[in-house]
């Protein structure tokens, strides 16, 4: 037994508890300002935006006995900074209110709607990579040929094209025209209330149940929304990677290896490529969490009932709490995102070790 | 390396393409339907007072009177088998249809429908002053609507109102009956079953509320204890699609049966289109445009009547609106007692010249308008802000979202705002009430009609409004509402527009969905797939 950690003294060991436990508790201390910045600066617009939330629980015509009770019960009538502590207090308790929209805790709400962005972003987060990386290595080998121009072309669509227009082109063609796929939703009508939901995420809960019919249903439904976000997750990560790669192909050690005798895929996959890994993890990690925060437009189009939307949705009609609970949860996701990015540094860089 | 990317997207594609679904159809027994709902906050009948809700609270609920869809002025009872008007005119004693059942199995009783009368009074929530108008409060209430045997009830109101006026609002929502013992089970803190009843259900219709998924998916099935004609469909399910390019798609590849939410383009498209059939209703809502009074400008009585003439109706009915609306220009819509169908104003830019030089404005004047930054509403006020021109008045459209330009709006820091307006309930009084009745127009008033919204400041009218709700003849009180439509049309500071016309595009084997004149009133009961 020659284990690292049994050479180290007590001493040591403690040491490193200790390194850790500062770092861990410097982490949460992170967290936990920054949550708690995302939720004042989401509390006090909410709260100056010229929307009277009243409206969004009484609607336009209560008489006005009515607004007034309602006004004073959801605690309107109060100093700015006093709604503001009730709220934070509330939190502390794991309590983050009701939804007025949903007339549903919002906790629940977005237990509800995070998984079905969580599913949509991660495929296309996955899809987007897998094309996007070999397509920018593509370009970057191919400098100014062929190849080059056309990731530059389908990269500038992706970019540019509206991908509200996209999705409609996409459900015209691959939907309505071809059958390829099925419609808007994330089951048909039918399969609808086969699935027992665990994790919320169809893909897997229909894994999970060992019912493929219901599978291969959620994968006809997701396959062209999270295709869309692929594609425009795709155009970012290839014109990234097609930057780093150039920048790594003009190395020495590129030079060197070629001296070597090395073979060309060899250098390109298996030296450029994982140097140019680092700074790429950095990219998808954004661009994921960016999709994390729901596309509210592709939502839209393809009736995904996702964070994005329930957001926007509650937003609009100043449903605040329903917006600070969201907020928050892109807040974790960005952090945890982030977070995990760092971790995979460690991995393919050894100066950060 | 090309050829092994073209190779990954040749087999992703084939991948796909074993994931390709069947013929997509609905369950021969479902009906489904894509309609935009998120706007539901409730499923509680004493609560609901949005659009969706309301039409899935008509579906599955009882009420105690109901009307022809086909013709207003024919009313009928529905829970309640007759009534009689006391020699005062005060009290009015029902008597219930034995027999009813709720979809619990629970027996339909004049106890339900006491409960639920005062319950909604004593909930006090935003629809509740369709009944509370009849003197009811949380107090009174239990002494005031008075079981009086197993099937029988009184109602005793603080005046001797219209007994049509009394009829038509008990044909709303908030008059629904709910199951007592079903409500009184799942009562919290003493809530009268609220907090539970919001997202369950406790109804005799002849649909059951089975499940509100909010923003996804509500389903309805066939209440097999209703007493009426069994509805032929076990299933009907709403399905949340915001988008109405993505309904249409939907539809023509029958994902669903019905198009709840298509545009004038849609509809258009679809109207050629094999398998499918578009059906339409004349709905209340009514478009019109509120002068603020408070802008000195607007408030000249030339000025008003100059920018009624520089709307070119006609045009937006026939394009931008395409099949959505039809030119309307009275307060009550076609339909109603009493409702006015003239429509004396069109676009005459020459005589608006003439009357805004009358009203020392030969070169015309700058002013703004709120729009909501919906397709039809901006679509409006961009044809608007053209005709306005043509006498010289020059429209800043400020465009905002729904809920901002409202709170803007009931807070009269407006100068014109493009609005909808919708009735309550079937009685002309809802619209009279909002549109030529203003009790007080000072800034803390607490009651906000659309005339106090727009500063209008309006007293006779105001008197003949209540005396308009007290007639108890109702060829006379037709009369009455004839009057004031004719005022508020000449001199009221509205230019009112347009009625709407309500559109589904469904697949040709859906017969029986009907739609009704009001959205409690979409029926879909008798509705059948062939």
């Amino acid at each position: 037994m020659t284990d690292a950690v049994n050479d180290t003294t007590p001493g040591e060991r403690s040491r490193a508890l200790l390194t850790f436990a500062v770092a861990a508790g410097r982490f949460l201390l992170m967290l936990a300002i920054t949550l708690f910045g995302l939720l004042a600066v989401t509390f006090f617009i909410g709260r100056i935006v010229p929307v009277d939330p009243v409206l969004a629980v009484v609607g336009d015509r209560a008489p006005a006995h009515v607004y007034a009770r309602v006004r004073e019960e959801m605690g309107l009538d109060l100093p700015l900074w006093h709604q503001f502590a009730i709220y934070l207090g509330n939190v502390f308790r794991a309590d983050f209110g009701n939804s007025i929209l949903t007339s549903r805790p919002v906790v629940e709400d977005v237990v509800r709607y995070f998984p079905a962005t969580l599913e949509l972003a991660t495929l296309g987060t996955l899809l987007g990579t897998i094309f996007g990386v070999p397509l920018g290595v593509a370009a970057a080998v191919k400098r100014g040929k062929f190849a080059d121009h056309f990731v530059r072309v389908i990269g500038l669509v992706g970019y540019s094209a509206p991908i509200f227009w996209l999705g409609l082109l996409g459900l015209l063609v691959f939907y309505s025209k071809l059958g390829w796929v099925a419609g808007p939703g994330r089951l048909d009508v039918t399969y609808e209330y086969m699935l027992t939901p665990v994790t919320g995420m169809v893909l897997v809960d229909a894994a999970l149940a060992g019912d493929w019919a219901v599978f291969r249903n959620a994968i006809s439904h997701i396959a062209l929304p999270s295709a869309l976000l692929g594609y425009y997750s795709l155009a970012y990560i290839s014109r990234m990677t097609r930057s780093f790669m150039l920048n790594e192909l003009s190395q020495e050690y590129v030079t060197t290896a070629r001296v070597k005798g090395l073979s060309e895929t060899r250098i390109i996959w298996g030296h450029a490529l994982r140097n140019a890994a680092v700074p790429l993890i950095t990219v998808i990690a954004l661009s994921y969490a960016h999709l994390l925060e729901g596309s509210v437009l592709t939502e839209t189009v393809f009736a995904w009932p996702g964070l994005g939307r329930y957001i926007t949705n509650s937003l609009q009609n100043a449903d605040m709490n329903a917006v600070l609970g969201g907020t928050l949860v892109i807040g974790i996701v960005f952090v945890a995102v982030n977070t995990f990015s760092d971790l995979l540094y460690r991995l393919f860089d050894p100066r950060t070790r | 390396m090309m050829k092994r990317l073209a190779t990954l997207i040749a087999a992703s594609a084939m991948f796909a393409l074993t994931f390709a679904p069947a013929k997509a159809e609905t369950p021969p027994d479902t009906l489904v339907m894509a309609w935009q709902f998120d706007d539901i906050i409730t499923l509680d009948p004493a609560e609901v007072f949005e659009f969706s809700a309301a039409e899935m609270m008509g579906n599955t609920y009882e009420r105690l009177i109901g009307y022809d869809l086909k013709d207003v002025s024919k009313l009928f009872g529905v829970v309640a088998e007759s009534w009689e008007v006391s020699q005062d005119g005060k009290t009015i004693t029902f008597r219930i249809r034995q027999g009813s059942k709720f979809a619990s199995g629970n027996d339909l009783t004049a106890e339900d429908v006491v409960f639920s009368l005062q319950r909604a009074v004593k909930l006090d929530k935003s629809p509740a002053f369709i009944l509370t108008q009849f003197g009811f409060t949380a107090d009174n209430v239990e002494e005031k609507i008075v079981q009086t045997g197993d099937y029988e009830f009184t109602f005793e109101m603080d005046q001797a109102y219209a007994p049509t006026f009394v009829l038509y609002c008990l044909t709303s929502t908030v008059a629904s009956v709910v199951d007592k013992k079903l409500v009184l089970e799942n009562e919290a803190n003493g809530d009268l079953g609220y907090e539970w009843l919001k997202r369950n259900y406790a109804g005799s219709g002849p649909f059951a509320l089975r499940q509100w998924r909010p923003n996804e998916a509500v389903v309805l099935e066939r209440n097999e204890n209703y007493a009426g004609e069994k509805a032929p469909l076990a299933r009907v399910i709403y399905q949340h699609v915001p988008e109405s390019s993505t309904q249409r798609l939907m539809l023509e590849r029958g994902d669903i049966d019905i198009a709840r939410n298509l545009g004038p383009e849609e509809i258009a498209a679809l109207k050629e289109a094999q398998g499918i059939k578009i059906e339409t209703g004349d709905k209340g809502g009514i478009y019109y445009l509120g002068l603020n009074q408070k802008n000195e400008t607007l408030a000249k009585p030339e000025v008003r009547q100059a920018l009624k003439y520089l709307v070119d109706y006609q045009a937006i009915a026939d394009t931008i609106m395409a099949g959505q609306v039809q030119v309307h220009q009275a307060f009550l819509p076609k339909g109603f007692l009493g409702a006015v169908n003239e429509t004396p104003f069109q676009l005459d830019p020459e005589k608006a010249k003439e009357l805004l030089a009358q009203a020392g404005l030969p070169d015309g004047f700058s002013v703004t308008m709120d729009t909501r930054n919906t397709p039809d509403i901006t679509g409006m006020g961009e044809a608007i802000q053209q005709t306005f021109a043509q006498a010289g008045v020059k429209l800043e459209l400020i465009p905002g979202d729904g809920a901002q330009t409202l709170t803007k709006y009931r807070a009269r820091e407006h100068d014109i705002y493009i609005g909808r307006w919708g009735p309550d309930y079937q009685d002309p009084n809802t619209n009279a009430d909002a549109f030529a009745a203003n009790p007080d127009n000072s800034d803390g008033a607490s009651a906000k009609p659309l005339a106090w919204r727009n500063a209008w400041d309006i007293p006779e009218l105001t008197k003949k409004t209540r005396a308009a709700v007290l007639e108890q003849d109702p060829e006379k009180r037709a009369a009455m509402y004839e009057e004031m439509q004719r005022e508020v049309m000449e001199t009221g500071p509205y230019v009112i527009m347009f009625q709407e016309i309500e559109v589904a595009a469904m697949r040709d084997n859906v017969s029986g969905f009907i739609i009704g004149p009001s959205f409690d009133a979409n029926q879909f009961g008798l509705a059948r797939k062939d």
